[in-house]
């Protein structure tokens, strides 16, 4: 990341910007920004966003420091995403969320905003023909719009667009003190609540300068991992399902139920909602809770071997999984994507490798890759992360430390941010504290938004009747980048 | 291997736990608003057609865990459908986005009566934590009429039971 650091080697250092820098760029360091990231593919655009006449990147260089730009924005700022696809969609919610305008952007296009109909892409060649799905969907999915146009039964093209479960959940954190707008942050994406709570958590303690205690810091890590459980059973079964394979969906349920069960007797929520709050945890964990968790870990694990075997056994099945929806190595790289849509196509990034205040450095956790980016490496990535969460959650009951359970969070001013793996990949929060303590402005980042594009590769040359398989295999979330 | 397995499980007890029947207060306050609409009878069974209208997707994680093996929905005559023209019920989540008013509205036209309207967790009943948001209309009811209201976030998958089975209960005496 050499050429982007000589650029932003030439911003100025905000103060009080906690534990990552944040540089404030001119116009034209700003648009040198675009041209190193273009001359220079090293690094992850890991989100951009608005600010108050202004724009923000949030970006991480290849030994996993991480820095946020800022440039003017009065409306018009120079487009990162013809050097870095995966800014597109960004671009274009920052559009929609605050009218400044991404110059050179390839697609210009409202995302968030349906007042006005949008045109789709267009595709072009003999014999196609389209359907279009949504925003109301045959299944119990989120709401979202798929066009296909295709030939025969093979995918041309794919045009995702969502923005229908647009809540403005940003707008409503803002001018709340923290406490408050951690229930936003526990609803961006039901299923992550964990994840992007810890997040802005860890966000806003960096910013008021205060560490949770390590007994909730590692209450976080254990929910953190148990929210991982939860949702790779989920998925694993969702998937076999799709592939009309009930038996594994019916055991995954079964496991998925008893692993909720725990959470609801140690936390007193079977999605840990609002458990993970700024300064630490909203409750201990209660007193038969380590014992449920335990006995919930040694049923999942006695399971998943002989569900593995019958995921592998299978002929049927793995004529379903193996080869389908491919996302190519060289397109995760250039998106940047997280998570196991990332690893499962040989990208070795893994937020709980980085620096953290949590308590994950003690656990070594070890990385899960795949390189075939198909179906079948989505399902063995996650089948591996279970085992490994299994793992660190007996780890962690083991070694839980006493003490407090929260820290006071000071009133004050400040800028923090923080990255956490969250089941689907790095969940990102940046806020910024104005004098009393309120947020002032605040962006939540859902590895979403870098996967959906990739869906549409994915299913690109596939026939149309695997896209609900595929689409469960990189299970993007649509409430997560709705906003 | 599979087989054996099943083999197994044709042998040892089922995994499907009994629900709490639905609780008469409900049942008795529903059959009243029924026999008030004059409404058709339904029949003893109910086809549910699922409507995120801006969800969380909470609400949507335990609405899937109704039709696992745990609380096997369809042992009770209520089943999961595709499209809003199958349906009985439409159950309804999330606070009504205004990206998504129309589309709820257009489903519930597309339902056939007669019809009934769940309203399932907090941000169903009236826009929950979203509430006053410029992007959220409100409430389901706000949009479409709503004939029972199933609180929490999410509902628990035995509450969201119990509330579908007070539908039948209701449909019985009414
Ligand atoms: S009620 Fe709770 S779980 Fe359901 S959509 Fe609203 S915030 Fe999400």
């Amino acid at each position: 990341m050499s050429a982007l650091e000589a650029v932003l080697r030439r911003g100025a250092a905000v103060a009080g910007a906690a534990p990552h820098a944040r540089l404030l760029l001119d116009a034209e360091g700003w648009a040198a920004l675009a041209d190193a990231l273009a001359a220079d593919d090293g690094g992850a655009l890991l989100a951009l966003w608005p600010g108050q006449r202004s724009v923000h990147a949030a970006l991480l260089d290849d030994a996993g420091r991480m820095v946020v730009a800022s440039g003017p924005a009065a409306p018009g700022y120079a487009a990162l995403s013809p050097a870095r696809p995966g800014a597109l969609l960004f671009e274009r919610a920052a559009r929609d969320l605050a009218g400044i305008v991404a110059e050179g952007a390839a697609d210009a296009r409202p995302w968030l905003d349906h007042a006005e109909e949008t045109e789709w892409l267009p595709a072009e060649g003999p014999g196609l023909h389209r359907i279009l799905v949504g925003p109301i969907h045959a299944g119990v999915i989120e709401p979202g719009q798929f066009r296909f146009s295709l030939q025969g039964e093979a995918v041309v093209r794919l045009e995702v667009r969502l923005g229908f479960t647009h809540k403005g959940t940003l707008s409503l954190m803002r001018g709340k003190p923290p406490w408050a707008a951690a229930r936003f942050a526990a609803r961006l994406s039901g299923d992550s609540t964990v994840a992007h709570s810890a997040a802005f958590a860890l966000a806003v303690e960096a910013a008021c300068g205060v560490a949770a205690p390590p007994r909730a810091q590692a209450l976080r890590v254990l929910m953190l991992e148990w929210e991982r459980v939860a949702n790779h059973l989920h998925d694993w079964g969702m998937i076999c399902n799709d592939a009309a394979f009930a038996a594994i969906h019916a055991e995954t349920g079964r496991l998925r139920e008893a692993v909720l069960r725990a959470a609801d007797a140690a936390f007193g929520h079977r999605l840990m909602m609002d458990r993970v709050v700024p300064g630490g945890v909203a409750a201990d964990m209660s007193g038969e809770g380590a014992a449920a968790l335990r006995s919930a870990a040694l049923a999942v694990r006695r399971a998943v071997p002989g569900l593995r075997r019958i995921l592998e056994q299978h002929a049927s099945l793995q004529d379903r999984l193996a080869g389908t929806g491919v996302i190519a190595a060289a397109l995760v790289r250039r998106f940047a994507a997280g998570g196991v849509v990332g690893r499962a196509s040989g990208r070795a990034f893994d937020a709980r490798l980085l620096p953290s205040p949590l308590p994950y450095a003690a656990l070594s956790p070890r990385l899960a890759t795949r390189g075939e980016g198909d179906v079948a490496a989505r399902v063995a990535v996650r089948i591996e992360e279970l085992h490994e969460s299994l793992r660190m959650v007996t780890a962690l009951l083991d070694t839980l430390p006493d003490g407090p359970l929260e820290a006071p969070l000071p009133p004050r001013a400040g800028e923090g941010s923080a990255l956490i793996e969250g089941f689907r990949g790095e969940c990102f929060a940046w806020v910024s504290l104005d004098d009393g303590g309120a947020i002032r402005e605040v962006f939540l980042r859902d590895p979403s938004w870098l996967h959906w594009p990739l869906l549409e590769a994915a299913v690109q040359g596939n026939i149309v009747a695997d896209f609900p398989l595929i689409n469960t295999s990189v299970n993007g979330s649509c409430s997560g980048c709705d906003l | 291997m599979l087989w054996p397995r099943l083999a197994r499980n044709l042998a040892s007890r089922p995994l499907t736990e009994r629900v709490a029947a639905a609780d008469e207060a409900v049942a008795q306050a529903l059959a009243e608003r029924l026999r008030a609409a004059s409404r058709a009878r339904l029949g003893r069974s109910l086809a549910v057609r699922q409507v995120d209208a801006g969800s969380c997707n909470g609400c949507e994680l335990e609405i899937h865990m109704l039709s696992g093996v745990v609380y096997d929905l369809e042992r009770y005559g209520l089943s999961i459908v595709a499209s809003p023209r199958h349906a009985d019920v439409l159950l309804v989540t999330g606070p009504v986005t205004r990206n998504l008013a129309q589309a709820l509205a257009a489903t519930h036209a597309a339902t056939p009566d007669p019809k009934w309207v769940v309203a399932l967790g907090d941000c169903a009943a009236d826009g929950g934590v979203f509430k006053g948001s410029a992007a959220v209309v409100g409430g389901v009811a706000d949009v479409v009429p709503v004939d029972l209201l199933i609180p929490g976030c999410p509902p628990p998958p035995a509450r969201i039971l119990e509330g579908l089975l007070a539908l039948l209960e209701a449909e019985a005496e009414g």
